[in-house]
């Protein structure tokens, strides 16, 4: 039953509607305010009109290196070559290859409020790798200095006593250490040797199946299957890398772990796997950033992430996602179909999510717990901008399976330009999830008026002593606040970054010291030239 | 300070005139304060003077010192010196009020090409305002306006108007909607930042303001114009006898 209802939101209210004892709140008779504002002249026009003028992504630029393909295409030869590739073992190319037969059974789902462009999966190289990371570097010292420049000119610390840019602390007081994915392969892994004296693992995927099969054998697929959804499917195939860490039980992870993925080859889609395991009682913040070229066509990004969270473990997992939106009028940028989900095992485990999506052209994500555990938690706290173009359907599902169990959703949804942003959640609570409790809140900020925001929640109730509850805002950038902002001196893109800035607080708050002052820059970036 | 001339304004939308040739000097050290019935136009004055959109100046200028006022946009108008003390303060849910305040000193400063101040400067600024102007500094801490009372939403207009030190300050109908102890607060705050060098313009309705806030030239404002200009004493007969008589006269 689980399963089901985790395959997607549509089997989901399929589910609900064969069991008896529901629940039911239809998403359309809760809340669906698509404009539903009365939009004023003057500054809405000038917004609009200067929404076109954006164009101020960062990140787009494009490291020239020498890079080998795969063929174009996906097919069992590909699925091979890629386990190859990694010297993977048999097992592993077996458990690809089912995965890439279930995948030819399947379709792509169109229950999600995207206009979704024919995606020509065959049209596309499943792996890319940099010429010089084929034999892989055994440090850092050995990576193409070009590479090291790249994730330099990110802003991206791989030497070790470097931190992540934005704040600055006495060294080593808070450090990070990052895995950085470039295309299909892990470039490298920082503090990997310290990480270990306390037992932690963190280090690629592809190095993970090689050097720790038990625990990858024991927990890879077990929270999001092999064959949860077409996107899932198409990734258990064909991922090429990611990251992977273990704390042990008791241990509190000595720093924050970061993942950059970084996007470079033309043509190519990125497939990563990411697996962490929180052990016993063990604690864990995970911090997640994406950038890729400007690019006028399109480009596939199809991750999963499964975070297993034993008794007593607390999992903090961050992202900003900034992937290329595409141009201002909606040429190319990131097709992101992620799959995140977490499974609170064990008896008062905790995971939270939190995720900035500035980017992608198109967004398709719903980061997920599964509260299986009795007085298990679930957080979500999203914000999700869109601009010009830009499409994104995101939101998070919580299972509440065990007693007591508790989540909390907090998503913040900004549209400007004529870009669509819908917030879908699942709140589920099963007949043995007695005495649990969500909480969700829902706001989004309209800037203009050819943009779109949607609220879509499912709530399925099962049981008589849990309660849930759903609050929904929908507000326009205010032309009293920017005008109040602008009597006081502050310009006008510097007045809405303010005022949005000032939206999203509660999400912004939760981000651990280094990504809050990103995050806070991210979004006024990605909203600049948005009025005026 | 203040020169307006022959200003003639109508609203955006429907064409519809509301001022209609209005004169208005104010000197510096000087305080203002224009009085008159609703619909005279008094607070269309405090907006087309601070830059708000939905206003179409037809004729006349407004001049703050040799600046031509109607020229700028609204932020270019904060940073030469002009302050609008709103009627209603807006709410800006997030923003904590250090945060807008220090946004706001900082954007003007790098307008005005000086140096920005720091936050440890700016704290021991706005401490030192806020403790002349007897306001807790829990206030500080707060969202913009968010969840204030009607009386500190006007007591932070006047701490705003004491950190950005305009030279040029309005008062749109602060009075309204205050008790008498907390007007008395607001006029104190007012009183305390009179100097030589910053003049006034108090719009208000009641002359039990300008008990507090004593104005040293009181004008009389109908139908888009000032009819009637004289000292304090015009505004005691106001509220005596109110705007008929006035009114009556200028026909």
């Amino acid at each position: 039953m689980t399963r089901d209802t985790m395959e997607g939101f549509t089997m989901a209210a399929l589910d609900s509607r064969t069991e008896a004892p529901v629940m039911e709140v239809r998403p359309d008779v809760l809340d669906e305010r698509e404009n539903a504002l009365e939009v004023r002249e003057g500054v809405d026009e000038a917004t609009v009109a200067a929404v076109a003028s954006l164009g101020a992504y960062k990140y787009g630029f494009q490291t020239d290196i020498e890079t080998e393909y795969a063929p174009k295409g996906v097919n069992p030869d590909i699925v091979r070559l890629i386990s190859e590739k990694n010297n993977e073992p048999q097992w592993m190319t077996d458990w690809r290859l089912k995965a890439f037969e279930r995948w030819t059974q399947m379709e792509e789902v169109d229950w999600a409020m995207l206009d979704l462009p024919d995606i020509d999966f065959q049209d596309q190289y499943y792996y890319a790798r940099p010429k010089s990371m084929a034999m892989k570097p055994k440090s850092l010292d050995e990576v193409d200095p070009k590479l090291l420049d790249t994730y330099k000119k990110l802003g991206i610390p791989l030497k070790e006593q470097e931190i992540l840019a934005g704040v600055e602390r006495p060294e080593g007081e808070r450090r990070v250490a990052v895995d950085a994915v470039f295309d299909s392969v892990s470039v490298g892994t920082t503090f990997k040797a310290e990480l270990a004296k306390a037992g932690v693992i963190f280090c690629s995927i592809s190095e993970a199946i090689r050097e720790h099969p038990e625990l990858v054998r024991k927990y890879l697929g077990s929270v999001v299957p092999p064959s949860d959804n077409f996107y899932a499917t198409l990734n258990s195939a064909v991922f090429s890398d990611g990251s992977f860490v273990y704390i042990p039980p008791g241990v509190r992870c000595p720093m924050e772990l970061s993942t950059y993925f970084r996007i470079n080859a033309e043509n190519t889609g990125q497939f990563e796997r990411t697996l962490i395991i929180a052990d016993k009682g063990s604690y864990v913040s995970y911090l997640e950033g994406c950038t890729a070229p400007k690019r006028d066509v399109a480009q596939l990004h199809a991750a999963v992430v499964e975070i297993i969270a034993e008794e007593d473990a607390e999992v903090k997992y961050s992202t900003v996602q900034n992937w290329f939106p595409g141009d201002a009028d909606g040429r190319g940028g990131i097709y992101n179909f992620v799959t995140k989900r977490a499974d609170c095992r064990g008896d008062r485990s905790k995971v939270q999510w939190t995720q900035v999506e500035t980017g992608s052209a198109i967004t398709w994500k719903y980061p997920s717990c599964i509260l299986r555990g009795n007085e298990s938690q679930g957080e979500f706290y999203s914000i999700a901008i869109t601009n010009n173009h830009q499409q994104a359907d995101t939101g998070t599902k919580m299972i509440h399976l065990g007693k007591n169990t508790r989540s909390r959703i907090v998503s913040k949804g900004i549209s400007a330009g004529q870009a669509q942003n819908t917030y879908r959640g699942l709140v589920s609570m099963h007949p043995k999830a007695t005495n649990s409790r969500n909480y969700t809140q829902c706001d989004s900020l309209l800037i203009g008026d050819k943009c779109g925001a949607h609220t879509v929640p499912y709530i399925e109730v099962r049981n008589n002593s849990s309660r849930v509850e759903h609050e929904a805002t929908t507000s326009k950038v205010d032309e009293d606040q920017l005008f109040y902002c602008r009597s006081r001196g502050v310009g006008e893109e510097e007045a809405v970054a303010l005022v949005v800035n000032g939206f999203c607080k509660e999400v912004l708050q939760v981000l651990p010291m280094e990504f809050m002052v990103e995050a806070q820059q991210l979004v006024a970036i990605s909203l600049e030239g948005s009025v005026g | 300070m203040l020169e307006i001339r022959n200003l003639h304004v109508e609203l955006e939308e429907g064409a519809k005139p509301i001022l209609k040739g209005l004169d208005l000097s104010v000197g510096a050290g000087q305080v203002h304060a224009i009085m008159g019935p609703n619909g005279s136009g008094k607070s269309t004055l405090s907006y087309v003077l601070s830059g708000r959109d939905g206003y179409v100046v037809t004729e006349g200028s407004a001049h703050l010192g040799d600046i031509d006022l109607l020229a700028l946009e609204p932020e270019e108008r904060a940073a030469a010196g002009l302050f609008l003390a709103f009627q209603y303060p807006v709410e800006i849910p997030g923003v904590g009020n250090m945060t807008f305040l220090r946004t706001a000193l900082n954007a003007q400063r790098k307008a005005r090409g000086e140096a920005e101040v720091s936050s440890g400067d700016f704290l021991k600024l706005v401490r030192q305002k806020a403790a002349s102007l007897k306001i807790d500094a829990e206030m500080l801490k707060r969202p913009v306006n968010v969840g204030f009372s009607g009386g500190e939403k006007k007591r932070n207009e006047i701490l705003q108007m004491a950190v950005l030190e305009p030279r040029m300050c309005i008062l749109d109908e602060t009075d309204s909607g205050l008790d008498v102890d907390a007007m008395r607060l607001v006029a104190d705050g007012v009183n305390a930042l009179r100097d030589e060098g910053r003049a006034f313009l108090v719009i208000t309705h009641y002359q039990r303001l300008l008990d507090h806030i004593t104005p040293d030239v009181v004008h009389i404002m109908a139908d888009g114009r000032i009819i009637k200009t004289g000292g304090p004493e015009l505004a005691l007969e106001v509220e005596h006898n109110g705007y008929a008589d006035i009114l009556a006269e200028a026909q």
